[in-house]
C-alpha cells in the first residue's frame, strides 16, 4: 500500500487542499511555525546550533533565576530533566504516536534499572559486564517485556491496555519487593557507570557529577530523536498515526494494526528501559522504592503537558514536570496533586498540550509539504505560483 | 507466616503443605474478600456499561467512603480495642457508619462525574481523553487525601470480635465473614433487581444499549449517568465499611488503588457490564488471590496473582465468564 499522493486526480487534489488548509490552520504558534518553515535550511541551522549548544552546556552555564540552587544541585537537576525528557520521548511513541494509553511505563523504566543493576552491581551474583553494555541489554530486555505484555492486550480495546499496563507497573514493583534475587528495599549498591578519567580518585561519572551524566543523556536524546524521526516518517510511523486517528479505518485500509501496535509498544519500552538504565547508573543505587505508579502518571503528565505526538513538545513537557518541583521547592509537596489536576484540566481545556502535534499528517518531508501547499494555492488562485515550489 | 522464599534464595517457590492444611479457612477468607471486591466491581461495571469508560477514580470513591466510615466510628467512640455494648446498639453504630460511608462515596462519585467527565462529554472528547482524565482525577483525589491525612494509615478500629458461628469441614466460620458475605450478596441482588425492574434501571439499560436511541425515546441521559455514578458510589461506600471491618489498618490515602485494580479484574473476570458477573468474578478472584497468596508465601502475591488472572482472561475470554453487556440484560 502506498500513501504517496497521486497528483493528478480530482479527489486527491481536494484532499490535498484540505490537508494544506489544516497545515495552515491558525494556532498559537502558527505565525512562528510558518515563518520557520519558510527559512532556508542554512538559516535554520544557524539559529538551531547556538540554541543546541546552550542546551548542551546548560549545567555549566547555571543561569541565575532559572537555576534550582540553593534548593537542589543544578547539574543533577539538569540530568533529572534530561531523564524525564527521554522518558517522555519514549512514552510519546506509545501515547502520542500510536494513541495507546500506557499507565505502567515506570515498569519498563524499572526493568531497565534492574538490568543495569543486576549486571554491574557487586551485590548481584550475575556475570558483570561494563556499564555501557547494559544500555543496549536493558533495551533488549524491556522490549521482550513489552512484547510479552503487548501480545495479550493489544488485540483488545485501548481501555484494557490502560488498566493492564497500570497493573504491570505495580506488579514489577511488587516482584522487585518479593522475589529474593531482586533484594527488595535492600537494593543494589554501586551500580556501574561509564568509564572516564578520574580526578583524585573520583570518577568522571560519579553519582554527584550531574554534568557528564546530563551531557551523555542529551547525546542519547538526540540520537533517539533522529532514529524516532526516521521511524515516524516511514511506513511504521504512518501506520501509527492511522491507528491513532481511527483504528477500525486503518484496519480496513489494510494496515496490520496489531503488528504496528506491537512495534509502538516495543519501541516505547526500549526507550523506557534505556532511561531506566541511565537513571540506575547516575543514582548508583537501585531498590524497589522509586518505581511506583505515581511516577508513571508523572511520565504521562509530561507527555500530555508538552503536547502528545510532538517530539519537541514532550521533551519540554518532560523537562518541565521534573523542573517545576525542583525549582519551586515550596510546592514540591503538592506536585502529584498539581499534576493530577493538571491532567484533568488539560484534557478539558487544551487536550493538545502546550505545543500540539503538527497537523500535516502525511506530508512529512519538506518537499512534500511544499508541494501540497503549492497545489492548494494553485487551486485557490487558479494560477500556478512559483514561490512555494522552491 | 512462613517465608519459604527468603532462605531458598531462588526466584519463586511453592508451599503446598500450607495450602493443604488450611484449605477451608483460606477459602472462607477468600470469599469474604471476594464479596468486597464484588461490591466495588459493581461500580466499575455499571459505569462501563453506561459510558464505556473505565472509571479509574472509582478506587478513590471507595477509599473516601472508608475514611468517612473510620471518622464516624471514632466519633462514636470506637477504637483499636472493641467496645462493650449491646448488640442492638452495635448494629445501630454500624448502620450509621455505613450510611456515612455511602454518602461520602456517593458525593465523591457525583462530584467526579460533574467536574471531570461531564465537561469532556459536552466537548465530545476522545476515549483517550476520558481515560487520562480518569487517571488524573484519581491522582488528584488521592493526593488531596494525602495532604490532609498524611502518609500514615488511620488508627485501626475494631468494631466487634468475630465470634465463631458454626463449623464446616473442621473450620469455624465466624460472624464477621457471614455478615460481610451475606450483606454483600443482598446488596448485589438489590442492585440487580433495581436495574432489571425499576424505571430508572430500564433507563440505565437503554443508555447502555444505545445512548442516542435512548435519548430519542425520552430517556434523560445525563440523569441516568449521574444515577449510575451515585449507585456505584453507594455500593463502594458499603464495600468500604466491610473493608474497614476486614482490614482495619488499610485506610490509607493510596489504599484504594490496588483494591481498585482487583475489583476491575473481578468485573472483567465476570464480564464487564454484567451485574451478576461482578458477583461471580469478585468471589472467584477473592478465592484465587487467597490461594495464590498462601501458596507463594507472601501476602503481596495476591496482587500479582490477581493481575496475572486479568491478563489470562483477556487472552482467553475477554468477554468474561458470563458475557459482557449491560444492555442485553432482560427484565
Amino acid at each position: 500500500m502506498s500513501t504517496e499522493p497521486v497528483l493528478g486526480s480530482e479527489g486527491t487534489q481536494k484532499h490535498l487542499d484540505e490537508l494544506a488548509q489544516q497545515t495552515n490552520k491558525p494556532g498559537r504558534f502558527s505565525g512562528l511555525n510558518s515563518w520557520w518553515e519558510q527559512q532556508p535550511r542554512a538559516k535554520q541551522w544557524a539559529i538551531l546550533l547556538p540554541i543546541a549548544l546552550l542546551v548542551f552546556f546548560l549545567p555549566v552555564i547555571n543561569p541565575p533565576i532559572i537555576t534550582t540552587e540553593p534548593g537542589n544541585d543544578w547539574p543533577l537537576a539538569c540530568f533529572d530533566m534530561a531523564r524525564f525528557a527521554l522518558v517522555a520521548l519514549g512514552l510519546n511513541v506509545v501515547v502520542g504516536q500510536a494513541g495507546l494509553l500506557d499507565l505502567g511505563y515506570v515498569g519498563f523504566f524499572a526493568v531497565g534499572s534492574y538490568v543495569a543493576a543486576l549486571w554491574t552491581s557487586p551485590d548481584s551474583s550475575y556475570v558483570h559486564i561494563p556499564y555501557l553494555w547494559t544500555l543496549p541489554l536493558a533495551m533488549l530486555v524491556t522490549v521482550a517485556f513489552g512484547i510479552c505484555l503487548g501480545i495479550p492486550t493489544l488485540r483488545l480495546r485501548g481501555d484494557y491496555l490502560a488498566i493492564v499496563t497500570l497493573g504491570f507497573g505495580e506488579i514489577i514493583r511488587l516482584l522487585a519487593t518479593i522475589i529474593p534475587v531482586m533484594r527488595g528495599q535492600q537494593g543494589f549498591k554501586e551500580v556501574g557507570h561509564p568509564p572516564g578519567p578520574s580526578d583524585h580518585g573520583v570518577p568522571l561519572f560519579a553519582n554527584n557529577h550531574g554534568t557528564p551524566w546530563y551531557m551523555l543523556t542529551v547525546v542519547i536524546i538526540v540520537i533517539v530523536m533522529i532514529l524516532l524521526g526516521n521511524i515516524e516518517r516511514s511506513r511504521v510511523g504512518r501506520a501509527w498515526i492511522a491507528i491513532r486517528e481511527d483504528e477500525d479505518a486503518a484496519e480496513i485500509m489494510g494496515v496490520p494494526t496489531f503488528k504496528f501496535k506491537i512495534w509502538a509498544f516495543g519501541t516505547g519500552a526500549a526507550i523506557g528501559g534505556l532511561s531506566g538504565a541511565l537513571f540506575a547508573g547516575q543514582v548508583g543505587f537501585v531498590n524497589n522504592q522509586k518505581f511506583d505508579v505515581v511516577t508513571s502518571v508523572l511520565f504521562l503528565c509530561a507527555v500530555i503537558l508538552g503536547g502528545s505526538g510532538n517530539k519537541l513538545g514532550v521533551i519540554i513537557g518532560g523537562a518541565l514536570v521534573s523542573y517545576i518541583p525542583l525549582r519551586f521547592t515550596s510546592i514540591a509537596e503538592y506536585k502529584y496533586l498539581i499534576f493530577g489536576v493538571a491532567l484533568v484540566l488539560l484534557m478539558i481545556f487544551r487536550s493538545q498540550g502546550l505545543i500540539g502535534a503538527r497537523a500535516h499528517l502525511l506530508a512529512y518531508a519538506r518537499q512534500a509539504r511544499a508541494r501540497t501547499k503549492e497545489i492548494a494555492s494553485r487551486r485557490r488562485t487558479a494560477e500556478p505560483t512559483k514561490e512555494a515550489a522552491s | 507466616m512462613i517465608h519459604p522464599l527468603i532462605d531458598s534464595g531462588g526466584w519463586i517457590s511453592f508451599d503446598w503443605s500450607s495450602l493443604g492444611q488450611n484449605f477451608w479457612s483460606i477459602t472462607f477468607d477468600g470469599l469474604t474478600f471476594g464479596a468486597i471486591y464484588a461490591l466495588v466491581a459493581l461500580g466499575y461495571t455499571l459505569v462501563y456499561g453506561v459510558l464505556n469508560l473505565i472509571n479509574f477514580a472509582h478506587s478513590e470513591v471507595f477509599i473516601s467512603g472508608a475514611y468517612a466510615c473510620v471518622f464516624t466510628l471514632s466519633a462514636l467512640g470506637f477504637g483499636p480495642s472493641p467496645l462493650e455494648m449491646p448488640v442492638i446498639e452495635l448494629i445501630g453504630c454500624l448502620v450509621a457508619s455505613c450510611i456515612a460511608a455511602m454518602a461520602a462515596s456517593a458525593v465523591v462519585a457525583f462530584l467526579l462525574e460533574r467536574l471531570a467527565y461531564k465537561p469532556l462529554r459536552s466537548r465530545n472528547a476522545s476515549r483517550l481523553a476520558f481515560l487520562i482524565t480518569a487517571i488524573g482525577a484519581s491522582f488528584a483525589i488521592q493526593y488531596l487525601i494525602y495532604l490532609w491525612r498524611g502518609a500514615t494509615a488511620e488508627d485501626s478500629i475494631t468494631m466487634f470480635i468475630p465470634q465463631p458461628v458454626f463449623t464446616v469441614f473442621g473450620t469455624t466460620v465466624d460472624s464477621q465473614q457471614i455478615l460481610i458475605v451475606v450483606a454483600a450478596i443482598v446488596m448485589m441482588v438489590c442492585t440487580d433487581q433495581f436495574v432489571r425492574r425499576t424505571r430508572l434501571g430500564r433507563g440505565i439499560r437503554a443508555v447502555a444499549q444505545d445512548p442516542d436511541t435512548a435519548t430519542l425515546m425520552g430517556v434523560d441521559r445525563e440523569r441516568i449517568i449521574v444515577t449510575t455514578f451515585v449507585i456505584g458510589g453507594i455500593l463502594a461506600g458499603a464495600a468500604s465499611l466491610f473493608y474497614v471491618m476486614k482490614v482495619p489498618s488499610g485506610v490509607i490515602y493510596n489504599g484504594g488503588f490496588i483494591l481498585g485494580i482487583k475489583a476491575f479484574t473481578a468485573a472483567v473476570l465476570g464480564g464487564i457490564g454484567n451485574i451478576r458477573g461482578a458477583l461471580v468474578g469478585g468471589l472467584l478472584l477473592g478465592l484465587i488471590g487467597n490461594y495464590g497468596q498462601v501458596l507463594l508465601g507472601n501476602s503481596q502475591w495476591t496482587d500479582v496473582v490477581s493481575f496475572v488472572v486479568l491478563v489470562l482472561i483477556l487472552m482467553v475470554r475477554p468477554t468474561g465468564l458470563l458475557g459482557s453487556d449491560l444492555g442485553k440484560v432482560r427484565a
